[in-house]
């Protein structure tokens, strides 16, 4: 079909990039893009079989739309120019199909671990470290509270050395910030020595 | 093409888009950024109800993902209308900064930096 090219580009709409925040089921993704988003967190909700298929074949989509996948996202617009979308990826492993698509051009990755059960989360660690896409860790406290060091933590997961491992609670601004930070600090050491 | 459909009140997201299931949509990612052509080519068409929903929110720049949450819609189903708005020279569409693993934009990454840090 004729049109990609026809209008693409419009000079005042600024560049966007996005990070994902994942991790498993009833981590506090959400919580984090809500805390530290500009907007109120949005949601969109994909039929399954789209989102997982693609939309070429649609027989019988009447009987599968009742299964969608919900996604949330929130936005922070650095400057005039660019604009960040955090996109919460769905936590339920039966929707990891739809990572791939969208650690697609992401700048890379905050993986949530629930201080309580960080088995939770081990899945979307393997994701991340497989297919190369840098992340880092947020260990997001119960009610705030800590009760293990983030270099024991670390040990636990064995996560690479270079990949920073941070005690967080999803629901503060600025604790979600400095996660978001981290990861943009872990980026431009690996750029600088590669 | 014909984009002056009068019998499109929203029933069900795929009778929005008539049945057509092959888009050109390799414009549209989640964050690609829309916006609306002002003032509208001089012999645009009537659009459906859902064409000017769309067109509304984007009279600014607006993102892929925030229109669907917005209009309430599937993604897929919203990058369907995009490609109708889109061919009848209605809308442009920016895609997202490119990313590279190799050769990481430092200028970029450094931006991302010092915006999060003003937050």
């Amino acid at each position: 079909m004729a049109g990609s090219e026809l209008a693409t580009d419009a000079s005042s709409a600024p560049d966007t990039v996005k990070i994902l925040i994942a991790g498993g089921f009833g981590v506090g993704k959400t919580t984090m893009v809500g805390s530290v988003s500009e907007i109120a967190p949005l949601r969109t909700e994909e039929p399954l079989t789209m989102a997982g298929l693609g939309v070429d074949d649609l027989d019988g989509i009447e009987e599968k739309r009742a299964t969608t996948v919900a996604l949330d996202f929130g936005r922070i617009t650095i400057s005039r120019e660019l604009v960040l979308y955090l996109f919460g990826t769905p936590g339920q492993q039966r929707f990891w199909f739809m990572w791939n698509d969208l650690a697609l051009g992401a700048l890379g990755a905050v993986v949530l671990v629930d201080v309580r059960r960080p088995r939770a989360s081990f899945a979307a660690i393997d994701f991340f470290e497989r297919r190369g896409i840098p992340f880092v860790v947020g260990v997001n406290g119960f009610h705030g509270e800590h009760p293990y060091p983030a270099e024991e933590i670390k040990e636990a997961l064995a996560v690479p050395e270079h990949v920073r491992v941070l005690l967080c609670d999803a629901r503060d601004r600025e604790s979600c910030r400095d996660v978001l930070i981290a990861l943009i600090d872990q980026l431009i050491a690996s750029a600088v020595q590669a | 093409m014909d984009v002056g459909d009068t019998a499109g009140r929203l029933v069900r997201p795929f009778t929005l888009t008539r049945g057509r299931t092959r888009p050109s949509r390799a414009d549209f990612t989640l964050i690609s950024t829309v916006t609306a052509v002002d003032p509208p080519p001089a012999r645009a068409a009537r659009c459906q109800p859902e064409h000017t929903r769309i067109l509304r929110l984007c009279a600014e720049p607006v993102a892929v993902a925030e229109l669907a949450a917005r209009l309430d819609l599937p993604v897929s189903v919203i990058v369907i209308l995009l490609c109708d708005l889109l061919e009848a020279g209605r809308i442009t569409v920016r895609p997202p900064r490119p990313v590279s693993r190799i050769a990481p934009d430092l200028d970029l990454l450094q931006k991302v930096r010092d915006g999060l840090g003003r937050l």
